[in-house]
């Protein structure tokens, strides 16, 4: 099926995330979307496939206008995607799954069904047992399933949205043979992915979104120079930088590995020293932010052993690393560093060491007052926090963490805030690393990551390199890293 | 702010209003003159001093379970559990005071030792259902629920086997202690001056202890985040079960007292619902102490002054039940339209 998008726009409050963005995929391609996180790729493929509609544009599907209201239109027009979660019911058998989307009859007719299953499965072969229950599966089975089912209910469109995450090299080989049979019986597959061999490897042409926008369209051969370049723009230009790291260290991990269901990041080993900033670059989900949490003991790590100015905390609670001067700033503001309908002077009580039983208001409100000064903080201490903007709670959160820091966690500290707050908010933090302390950061920002940092760790699918000096580090060497160019045979696909 | 008031005041008399709309109708359904209905109510419950006094013995354990409540509410939980914990407050009690009417313990002595048992097993209670949440992962209303059919089956077994009366063992409880091991009552009446005084007692320290205090503060905050409550340093689970021993005390409280106080024995059906009503005094105060010593006076009332109805109109018994009911469903319903009206007046801007 030939898909035409046309004039697609989409905002979501203030970001415009795919903006007049036009292209056309002939039936029979491997079209890949590539492109960094918040680019809008993912907005253009749920609006193709129903999950959200566009605020202005066209879907045109061999020629035909077609309005796509809910995954469950988007299918009846032959449009089916595989999201990056497996969206299947564990607890029930594949068969079930597999007959759960079908419109139609009360009674299905499992035999006939189980032998249709079976059919198409050969054909792609993938060996699934029908009567298997899902959550014994791995999550490349379970994609395979997802594929089956979307063909059987009539796919000829089909979206794979990173599929090659949390799959090992052997399904992501029956994978790709299983894409390019897809293609060649004239089904139209669209790739999106920010792993360039992968793109490079498997797409008829590609595609790159940068920030909302369709910046370029090429076709093989492939020149990894010029995609990197269209993702992440011209070469940045980086400020005067002042790195404050000292001799000694104060973190010491060895043999640190961290897992989840996904993906596993094994054996890092690293020091850092008191005032240095350590910047963790990668594509989102590609290890990073497994890797922060259990540093500050939010989660535990599976092997390996953490040392905190050489005392051993490995399996320690967080409260234990906090006691010690460890400090975790979350993404998620409101969901997980503030607390909703409580007020500034509230969370500054709340942050604070504790003194007697009763709680001491106008102190309270003293310290708040000071602090809302002292950090530029747009609001009043009788403010609640989800009254504040975004920039605002950023400062807040900073604001909250007491003097005396030893280590600093920061997820995406300068996600969604303007320049100015992105600013104020990395002059604080560099004012910690003079007074000693040692900065650990997560940004999907590659300006952010090499204006900031001393050293660099970069994730790929759970393969960390060793930590590289970021003054000696190039936009673009950091883009094909994080794009899963230029590793050392040794590590990359660890995560497989 | 001001239009703001305005709207949420408005709301909250239409929500009455139309609890009461609904009642009038159900009323008249049933065959009563509404009004006199109403009236009978109001009579039954503050016609005579005798009706007086049997809304403030009402009182005491609704405080006692309200206050409670409004502590793991405070943290995000729901105690559904309080009736087993003022089964299990009782029961302690009666075996305290069984125990030792036979010494030469003073009564006194007796008495408050049996409150504090009462205490303690209302605390035990609710821990357990605390410590099957916190470590168990089993949902406190599951566990609470499940733990409150556990302590009517104590009770029963308690009541017709080893602590049955002398002779014939029947729903009506345990054998009656001595006099001596009674809370004094006010002007004879079962009203007990002292059970009234710890029930004000505990809602005023609670009121204290949520608006006051760090232990409060923390609580509140575990409540609308414990992740964020976590980050900040506050040890989540350990102050999620001590709220969950505190509330279990004040229904154990409630407990001790309706054996010392009020029946002076063990009986099946010790807790009156009294666990229950807290909850809904609580969803309808929307969880802010200073409301909870009227509202929980206007529920005793309810109670008491609908007791004659039965009598008076052939109104089912449980007739002042289905008016708090209704009230707290409607109020809650008045409040979630509120928050739909505010936001969509927000949104054009």
């Amino acid at each position: 099926m030939n898909v035409e998008l046309k004039d697609i726009h989409k905002t979501f409050g203030a970001v415009h995330a795919n903006v007049g963005i036009n292209l056309v995929v002939p039936a029979g391609t491997i079209q890949g979307i590539l492109g960094e996180n918040g680019a809008g790729k993912s907005t253009l493929m749920k609006i193709l496939s129903g999950f959200i509609q566009a605020d202005k544009g066209e879907i045109i599907l061999d020629g035909q206008p077609a309005i796509i209201r809910s995954p469950a239109d988007a299918i009846r027009h032959g449009v089916g995607m595989l999201h990056q979660d497996p969206m299947d019911f564990p607890p029930m058998r594949i068969i079930d799954n597999f007959i759960l989307g079908r419109k139609g009859g009360l009674l299905a007719h499992h035999a006939s069904v189980v032998k249709e299953f079976k059919q198409l499965a050969e054909q792609f072969s993938f060996s699934l047992a029908p009567d298997a229950y899902v959550d014994s599966l791995t999550v490349g089975e379970r994609q395979q399933l997802e594929i089956l089912r979307l063909i059987w209910l009539g796919a000829s469109v089909l979206i794979f949205d990173e599929p090659t995450t949390g799959i090992s090299a052997a399904q992501k080989t029956k994978l790709f043979a299983a894409l390019r049979l897809l293609a060649e019986q004239g089904k139209t597959v669209l790739f999106v992915s920010h792993k360039l061999e992968e793109v490079e490897d498997l797409c008829h042409r590609v595609a790159v979104l940068r920030q909302g926008y369709l910046v370029g369209e090429t076709q093989p051969p492939y020149s990894t120079h010029k995609l990197v370049e269209m993702m992440f723009g011209k070469a940045i230009s980086i400020g005067r930088r002042n790195p404050c790291a000292a001799a000694n260290t104060v973190l010491n991990l060895q043999d640190f590995s961290v897992e989840n269901y996904k993906l596993k990041v094994l054996d890092v080993s690293l020091d850092v020293r008191y005032g240095e900033v350590i910047g963790l670059a990668g594509m989102e989900g590609s290890g990073q932010d497994l890797f922060l949490r259990p540093v500050g003991g939010l989660t535990r790590n599976m092997g390996g052993k953490i040392k905190l100015n050489g005392h051993d905390l490995t399996g320690r609670s967080y409260h234990v690393f906090k006691k010690r001067g460890v400090a975790f700033l979350p993404a998620a503001r409101l969901e997980e560093g503030l607390i909703i309908s409580l007020d500034l002077t509230e969370h500054f009580i709340l942050a604070e060491e504790t003194s007697g039983f009763f709680v001491n208001r106008d102190k309270g409100r003293k310290l708040a007052q000071e602090r809302i000064q002292e950090f530029n903080i747009r609001g009043t201490p009788a403010n609640t926090v989800e009254s504040l903007s975004g920039g605002n709670q950023q400062r807040a959160l900073l604001a909250l963490l007491r003097t005396k820091l030893t280590l600093l966690l920061l997820e995406h500290p300068t996600r969604g805030l303007d320049i100015e707050s992105t600013i104020y908010i990395w002059k604080r933090l560099k004012e910690r690393c003079q007074q000693g302390t040692a900065i650990l950061f997560v940004s999907s920002d590659l300006e952010e990551i090499l204006q900031y940092s001393d050293r660099v760790l970069v994730f790929f699918s759970g393969s960390v390199t060793p930590p590289l000096d970021a003054i000696t580090l190039t936009t673009e060497k950091l883009g094909e890293l994080i794009g899963g160019k230029g590793w050392p045979q040794s590590t990359s696909g660890k995560g497989a | 702010m001001k239009k703001n008031t305005w709207i949420n005041l408005s709301f909250q008399i239409g929500a009455l209003l139309l609890a009461l709309l609904i009642t009038t109708l159900l009323i008249v359904a049933a065959g009563a003159p509404p009004f006199k209905t109403y009236l009978s109510i109001l009579k039954g419950s503050f016609g005579s001093t005798q009706n007086v006094i049997a809304v403030l013995i009402a009182w005491s354990p609704l405080l006692l379970t309200t206050a409670g409540v409004l502590v793991t509410f405070a943290a995000g939980l729901w105690n559904i559990g309080m009736e087993g914990q003022i089964v299990l407050g009782a029961i302690f009690t009666t075996w305290l005071l069984r125990l030792l009417q036979i010494t030469s313990v003073p009564p006194a002595l007796i008495i408050a030792l049996g409150i504090l048992a009462g205490m303690i097993g209302g605390a035990l209670w609710a821990a357990l259902a605390g410590v099957l949440k916190t470590f168990g992962g089993v949902n406190e209303i599951f566990g609470g629920l499940g733990l409150n059919f556990v302590a009517t089956a104590l009770t029963l077994y308690l009541v017709f086997g080893p602590w049955k009366r002398p002779g014939v063992a029947s729903m009506s409880g345990t054998q009656p202690f001595d006099q001596k091991l009674w809370l004094p009552g006010f002007l004879g009446s079962d009203l007990s001056p002292i059970a009234l005084g710890l029930s004000v007692l505990a809602i005023v320290a609670v009121f204290i202890l949520l608006h006051n205090t760090h232990f409060g503060l923390r609580l509140k905050a575990i409540g609308k985040n414990p992740k964020a409550a976590y980050l900040m340093g506050v040890p989540t689970w350990q102050y999620s079960l001590f709220a969950f021993l505190l509330c279990g005390a004040l229904a154990g409280l409630a407990g001790a007292l309706q054996v010392t106080g009020q029946y002076h024995r063990l009986l099946p059906n010790i807790s009156s619902g009294y666990g229950f009503l807290g909850l809904l005094v609580a969803m309808l105060i929307n969880y802010q102490a200073v409301w909870a010593a009227p509202v929980a006076l206007f529920f005793a009332a309810l109670n008491i002054g609908g007791i004659q109805l039965q009598i008076l109109y052939k109104l089912p018994f449980s007739f002042s039940g289905v008016l708090q009911d209704l009230l707290v469903l409607l109020v809650l319903m008045g409040e979630g339209a509120r928050q739909r009206f505010v936001k969509n007046e927000q949104e054009p801007q």
